[in-house]
């Protein structure tokens, strides 16, 4: 333990004094506080991931890719100065994973010129790059996950939710209150009954929330939780003995660390997912023999392959593609801000490279554009397996409802323009 | 030697009562201001600003607030995060209402509307009093965070809930939004901060001030002298609302520039600005500097020295920072139960006897 500790401070001290050339990319995490249960696996899987490439390969296109981490314990105060402290290191691209904190930055990154990721959670519209230039969102957002799981749900009910009750049980931020206008949107146009059920942060009380999904009886439960909650809203709907079956979490509730405290309970709880889980992916072959037997891995290690650590290094990847794809277009490898936005903008995600990198159908292809910033937005749903502790995967990809969606991204978009002044691009 | 009243001949009652009487004091004051508004302007950078010197500047603001209410009047209070986030809210909807009049009236107006709430919630202090009307404002607490939660108008219908500043500008300069430079932020909380300080330390040197520190040593004895506690704890409630309400409306419009009520004006924001004004020393001016200062110094100091410095993983240095600060909150109340301000009061004790102690 001791050894480790050592190595782990040695291997951050050699990494306090970087080259200056280097390609800076900060991982704004939180390992502390109620969501460290999520923020670790990410951060982990992120930072493997640039270890992987930059001791198999050297980098990305010979440049090696520094990655500074800053604790924000999913505090917008402290994501703000993580910001500023790892601005002025030459910062290419964030990926703060924290709602709370993507509004904070939004208006920041747009001012500073450095390109906002935020795969899966932040702000939604945001997939219109007409208006948002900085931010990127794809593959999937928000909306993209309601619509996936209402269409799954309608799939489950032959096509036809009319006088069903749906209850969105969510985290009372900007995070949880995000689908709302989706669902209720959604509603119109199924005729399902939408009850909304908010839970403070953190949510480790939820005894009355669940008193009320009791008492009104909803055939389903979508769920918008992140951190401690997640846990405690599983325990308390095994207590009461809702259906698991019927209960969906967003991408972001479902991963092993949220169903593993309940058992046996857990068994058929589902949730969406962006992507592939476990270890059967050839790229953990090269982790394991650069990162993890040297030494090397971020954290602890024991993150390796569950559903969180895919997150965070499917991230990792598409940053490192996007960075790529700058160096291409602009002819150097030694790229700036501005050009790396402009490799996210002509970032194209194809089978085919996902198969050159080990991740062979881990994620939907996708390519963006100007205007799209957002992805297709397809998901699928995952359903635990309490006996084997094992993520299956029930569906294949689902494709979001853009005919809902659409309007909705335009409507939000437009507002955010008017409000900030922005004429749209891409003209 | 410097530091001393004799030989500072005072030849008006106006020069006997000024809030330095002792020379030094005064060119120290004028140095330190001197400071803030000629050089520090020049140098400050984002960085600077955004996690040291405006955060700083607009804790103080709520710490000299929390100060009036708690360490003057007596009236402990568990409401401020609430009271901040009524000043984030009046401002954000008079921004949008009024987008034509400026930014730093709406800030004063922001603050003026909390006055008004805090008398509201002060309203029971006049019949309860000590742990049980800390609890009366714990409930203020809740109930405003749980309003601005509930009730779309009060966020403009916006999807996720967050309120988002829109730019402002003062003299052609903007001082909120994104394209607010570092100087400027600094600049208007450090006006902000000047003003209040100066009304805070004049007010409790006059007769509101010794009238609140009567109910707050005894209200029983106060009252038969005639002091009259309906007033009394009412003003002290408005003013100190009244500070805290500019202190939430700058901290979402100038510091954040958007704001999520639970998280950025929860109940630990409220123990935040209580715990500045215990260890910097209650019924102080300069203990609510000293306090705001201590508290959102320190974070930020041991994460550059643990993380930047030394290397540490961030977690452990997360960690270990919140055991070194809350050790040292025990350690310097068990040597000094009486806050920061108490040791600066005995350091000028002692520099006026400097260097002949006998």
């Amino acid at each position: 333990m001791k050894m480790k500790f050592a190595t782990a401070v040695a291997a951050a001290m050699s990494l306090a004094a970087p080259a200056m050339a280097d390609l800076v990319i900060p991982n704004l995490s939180y390992r502390t506080g109620p969501f460290a249960a999520g923020g670790i696996p990410y951060a982990d899987g992120f930072n493997d991931y640039f270890t992987l490439l930059n001791e198999r390969d050297g980098g990305i296109g010979g440049e090696k890719v520094q990655v500074p981490e800053c604790e924000t314990a999913y505090n917008t105060e402290k994501g703000v100065e993580c910001y500023e402290a790892t601005k002025g290191l030459g910062a290419l691209v964030y990926n703060p994973l924290s709602t709370g904190i993507t509004y904070q930055l939004i208006p920041k990154v747009s001012q500073d010129g450095i390109t906002l990721y935020t795969p899966g959670y932040g702000r939604t519209s945001a997939a219109n790059g007409a208006i948002f230039e900085w931010v990127f969102n794809y593959p999937a957002n928000y909306w993209d996950g309601a619509s996936v799981a209402v269409k799954y749900l309608l799939e489950q009910n032959g096509g036809d939710l009319k006088g069903k009750k749906i209850a969105l049980l969510y985290h009372n931020s900007a995070y949880g209150k995000e689908p709302i206008r989706t669902l209720e949107s959604l509603a119109a146009k199924h005729g399902y009954e939408l009850t909304q059920i908010p839970i403070d942060t953190p949510g480790q009380e939820q005894k009355s929330q669940w008193l009320q999904v009791r008492r009104e009886k909803p055939d389903y439960v979508i769920f918008w939780g992140w951190g401690v909650m997640n846990q405690v809203a599983i325990q308390e709907a095994v207590n009461i003995k809702f259906p698991m079956e019927n209960f969906i979490g967003v991408w972001w509730s479902g991963s092993e660390n949220d169903v593993l405290p309940a058992g046996d309970g857990a068994n058929g709880y589902k949730s969406l997912a962006m992507h592939g889980t476990g270890m059967d992916y050839p790229v953990y072959a090269d982790m394991q023999k650069y990162v993890v037997d040297a030494g090397k891995a971020s954290g602890a290690g024991d993150q390796v392959g569950s559903v969180l650590y895919s997150r965070g290094m499917y991230a990792a990847m598409v940053i490192s593609e996007a960075v790529r794809k700058a160096q291409e277009l602009a002819g150097t490898s030694a790229v700036n801000a501005a050009q790396v936005r402009d490799g996210f903008e002509a970032l194209e995600i194809t089978e085919e490279r996902m198969a050159e990198i080990g991740l062979p159908n881990f994620g939907q292809p996708f390519a963006a554009s100007c205007t799209d910033h957002g992805g297709p937005g397809a998901a699928m749903i995952q359903q635990w397996d309490a006996a084997a502790k094992e993520w299956n995967l029930v569906t294949g990809f689902i494709a979001p409802d853009d005919e809902v969606l659409d309007p909705l991204v335009a409507e939000d978009s437009a507002a955010f323009a008017a409000e900030n002044k922005i004429t749209p691009r891409c003209n | 030697m410097f530091y001393r009243e004799a030989g500072d001949f005072k030849t008006s009652y106006r020069q006997d009562s000024q809030t330095f009487p002792i020379r030094f004091d005064r060119w120290r004051f004028y140095a330190v201001l001197a400071l803030a508004f000629g050089v520090i302007p020049f140098v400050i950078n984002d960085y600077w600003a955004n996690s040291v010197f405006v955060p700083f500047l607009i804790y103080a603001i709520a710490a000299i607030g929390l100060n009036i209410l708690t360490g003057y009047a007596g009236q402990v209070s568990l409401g401020t995060g609430g009271f901040m986030a009524v000043g984030a809210y009046a401002c954000y909807k008079l921004m949008t209402s009024f987008p034509e009049v400026s930014i730093l009236i709406h800030v004063l107006l922001a603050g003026g509307v909390t006055a008004a709430v805090g008398v509201l919630f002060g309203l029971p202090s006049l019949r309860i009093k000590g742990f049980y009307l800390a609890v009366a404002t714990l409930a203020a607490q809740f109930f405003l965070v749980w309003l601005f939660n509930k009730v779309p108008w009060f966020y403009n219908f916006s999807a996720s809930g967050q309120i988002t500043a829109p730019d402002r500008t003062v003299l052609g300069y903007f001082v909120t939004g994104a394209q607010t430079s570092a100087t400027a932020k600094y600049l208007v909380c450090l006006v902000f901060l000047v003003l209040v300080a100066l009304i805070a330390r004049n007010l409790t040197r006059g007769t509101v001030g010794r009238k609140w520190m009567a109910i707050r040593d005894m209200d029983i004895a106060a009252e038969i002298i005639g002091v009259n506690p309906l007033t009394t704890k009412l003003t002290a409630f408005a003013v100190s609302s009244f500070f805290i309400g500019i202190a939430g409306a700058l901290f979402f419009a100038v510091y954040l520039g958007a704001a999520e009520v639970g998280e950025a004006f929860g109940i630990q924001k409220s123990f935040l600005i209580l715990f500045m004004v215990i260890i910097g020393g209650l019924g102080s001016i300069f203990g609510s500097f000293a306090g705001a200062a201590f508290l959102v110094l320190l974070p930020v100091l041991l994460k550059n020295l643990l993380v930047g410095t030394l290397g540490w993983p961030t977690d452990l240095a997360a960690h270990i920072e919140l055991m070194i600060v809350g050790g040292l909150i025990v350690v310097f109340l068990i040597a000094e139960p009486h806050g920061l301000a108490q040791l600066w009061r005995l350091a000028k004790e002692k520099l006026r006897l400097w260097p002949f102690p006998h």
